[in-house]
């Protein structure tokens, strides 16, 4: 066990990437062989991010070093600063490896009877396990060069995947566009990493925080960076692919495609908190996370209520969901520097944020789970031609309230807890942020209220008589994510306190970070 | 351990769901005391419209672009000016980026 421990940031990205290139031969046995290979592997990829999780919450950050005599040295002997390509996992970083975890596991299982009729299936779990590399390998990360390797891995295989059904042309449509927008993303990114690199010298994520004199270049690079993240996590004004491509992504693969948004979502908080952490004006750079939290609540949640397709619905939904991230987060940023505000509500803040972004991934990704449960059986996300499914897909229906109520804050779910957290905290902030937010849930109800309306209730339809509940795969997929959603409404004090609070300690320490690797010289 | 703390107060979701459950409780007495004769598949359940015949499931079932029709209609100035910009063109996403890499040389340019 020890060692798993010690080998766990390397394995759990080993692992899927290994299955991604062996499914294609593992399927000549089969694709019964194929489906077991693959959900044992992502399993025991959530074992070790389990294992890992514990050490990291008894023991603190974990290093792992590739290519040094022992994983935990980060810094080679004659050398003042690190050079190897280095995972470094804090309490933000494994709290997104759980959250994009169980996610990924759920897709998964939710895919097997989902693309079961489909072609190319040996491409889709290739693409799969590398998109989950990719996000898992972004959130682990210690430098900025791997940062970028691993953010465009998960777009490449993110486009693959929402361009899957080749036979749609709209889906093929929505894959160009996120590729796209990835790539432009990502050549800033690298753009930004070579301003660092050739000022520094240094590639580091700790190394360049230590070093960092926030010079003109300094800022030009920082404003590429959260640009680039921002249009990565569907930011307004940079939000309108996200829907194009949510939309049309398969099943399993649109919880995915949001979860790669939540990634860059960290990596624009691992950029502000911690490589540039405490060099710029908290103040003002907290409240353009903030105004960009409201815009994209706003924007997000007004475009989403006037939707009759429903998965285009759900991924406005979801750009709206990320502006409440941003603003706890936001909150949190423009009092760092006030120790009493940070302690007062600060904290809370954070906490809220970082609590919707797992809670978000559940409930979210589980509606988009139902909205697809719906297409593979009738064929069309159009509201207008749906009615009364809930007389034959009883589990869908009670699987949509849940996620419905949750996604609105409705107590006693997961959705209301933290957004209580962010409405008391932003409410000692500024209120009026605060009221825009508990407006933008009433509308975020009144949306979910007209698809259930619209989807489930009213009299059986005659050309839906025959419908059937969905496989069972997808139940149990849909079933993950609901049970965590029932754990986190029930005990959310406990996962804040185990899992919130220490990714909230991790963005505000810095300077544990940096000593993390820094002061592990020989 | 369930209970969430946050500056002076505190959310048990236990309470709530305790809540709940009495009221669901009291909800299904109330239910218990209904008409017994009640009967479903008969025309006890059939919908009545003061003798008018009942139109077929798909025209009573409003559709979904119909719903709100009073909040989109007195919003039509704000969801015109919104529609404008989602074009669907890739290439007007991008023209955005630029402005808003514009927009920000300049913030910085007037910052420094």
């Amino acid at each position: 066990m020890e060692y798993l421990t010690v080998h766990s940031p390397i394995l759990i990205v080993a692992v899927p990437l290994l299955a991604a290139f062996i499914t294609p031969l593992i399927s000549k046995l089969g694709y019964k062989v194929r489906d077991t290979f693959n959900v044992s592997l992502l399993s025991f990829a959530t074992f070790l991010v389990a294992i890992l999780a514990i050490d990291i919450y008894a023991n603190g950050t974990r290093i792992y070093t590739l290519g040094a005599s022992v994983p935990e040295l980060a810094i080679p002997e004659n050398y003042m600063v690190p050079v190897r390509i280095m995972f470094q996992v804090d309490g933000i970083s494994i709290f997104m490896g759980l959250t994009i975890t169980v996610v990924a596991l759920a897709a998964l299982i939710y895919s097997l009877q989902f693309v079961k009729n489909e072609t190319g299936q040996d491409r889709f779990y290739s693409l799969f396990m590398l998109l989950y590399v990719g996000m898992i390998g972004l959130v682990f990360t210690g430098d900025l060069f791997n940062l970028f390797v691993f953010l465009e891995i998960l777009s490449i295989a993110g486009a693959g995947l929402a361009s899957y059904r080749v036979n749609m042309a709209d889906a093929v449509e929505g894959g160009f566009k996120y590729i796209v927008i990835s790539a432009v993303s990502a050549l800033l990114v690298l753009f930004a990493i070579g301003i660092l690199y050739g000022q520094y010298n240094l590639l580091s994520i700790a190394a360049l925080a230590n070093t960092m004199q926030f010079n003109t270049l300094d800022m030009i690079a920082l404003a590429m960076l959260a640009i680039a993240f921002v249009m990565k996590l569907a930011g307004v004004p940079l939000h309108m692919w996200a829907p194009d491509t949510y939309a049309v992504a398969p099943a399993g693969i649109t919880p995915m495609i949001y979860m790669s948004s939540a990634a860059s979502m960290y990596a624009l908080y691992r950029v502000t908190f911690t490589l540039y952490g405490g060099q710029f004006d908290t103040t003002a750079i907290g409240w353009v996370v903030i105004i960009l939290g409201m815009l994209s609540m706003f924007i997000g949640v007004m475009m989403a209520i006037h939707q009759t397709d429903i998965k285009r619905l759900m991924a406005y939904h979801a750009i709206s969901q990320s502006g409440y991230m941003l603003l706890g987060v936001g909150v949190g940023l423009a009092v760092l520097t006030d120790p009493v505000a940070l302690a007062n509500y600060g904290r809370d803040a954070m906490n809220g944020g970082i609590f919707h972004i797992i809670n978000n991934a559940l409930y979210k990704g589980m509606l988009f789970l139902t909205a697809e449960a719906i297409f593979f059986r009738i064929g069309t996300r159009d509201l207008n031609k749906m009615g009364g499914l809930g007389h034959n897909m009883k589990w869908t229906t009670i699987f949509f309230i849940i996620g419905a109520l949750a996604i609105s804050g409705i107590p006693p779910f997961n959705g209301f807890a933290s957004k209580l957290l962010i409405y008391e905290s932003v409410l000692r902030f500024n209120p009026l942020l605060s009221v825009i937010a508990m407006f933008v849930s009433l509308v975020t109800l009144a949306s979910f209220t007209k698809v259930f309306y619209s989807a489930f209730t009213g009299p059986e339809m005659p050309a839906y008589k025959e419908v059937r509940e969905v496989p069972r795969s997808m139940i149990i997929g849909m079933g993950i994510m609901v049970a965590c959603i029932i754990f986190f409404s029930i005990f959310p004090g406990l996962v804040v306190d185990t899992i919130v609070a220490p990714a909230t300690d991790a963005l505000i320490d810095q300077a544990g970070y940096i000593n993390g690797v820094m002061g592990a010289a020989p | 351990m369930s209970v969430l703390t946050y500056g002076y107060a505190v959310w048990s979701p236990i309470i709530w769901l305790v809540a709940l459950l009495v009221l669901a409780v009291i909800a299904l007495y109330f239910r218990s005391r209904g008409q017994k004769r009640y009967k479903k598949g008969t025309a006890q359940t059939d919908i009545f419209l003061s003798g008018i015949q009942v139109p077929p499931a798909e025209e009573r079932h409003i559709p979904a672009h119909n719903i709100y029709w009073g909040f989109f209609e007195a919003l039509k100035g704000f969801y015109s000016t919104m529609m404008r910009p989602h074009t669907g063109i890739i290439n007007d996403y991008i023209l955005w980026l630029v402005a808003i890499i514009a927009l920000t040389i300049l913030v910085l340019v007037m910052v420094m």
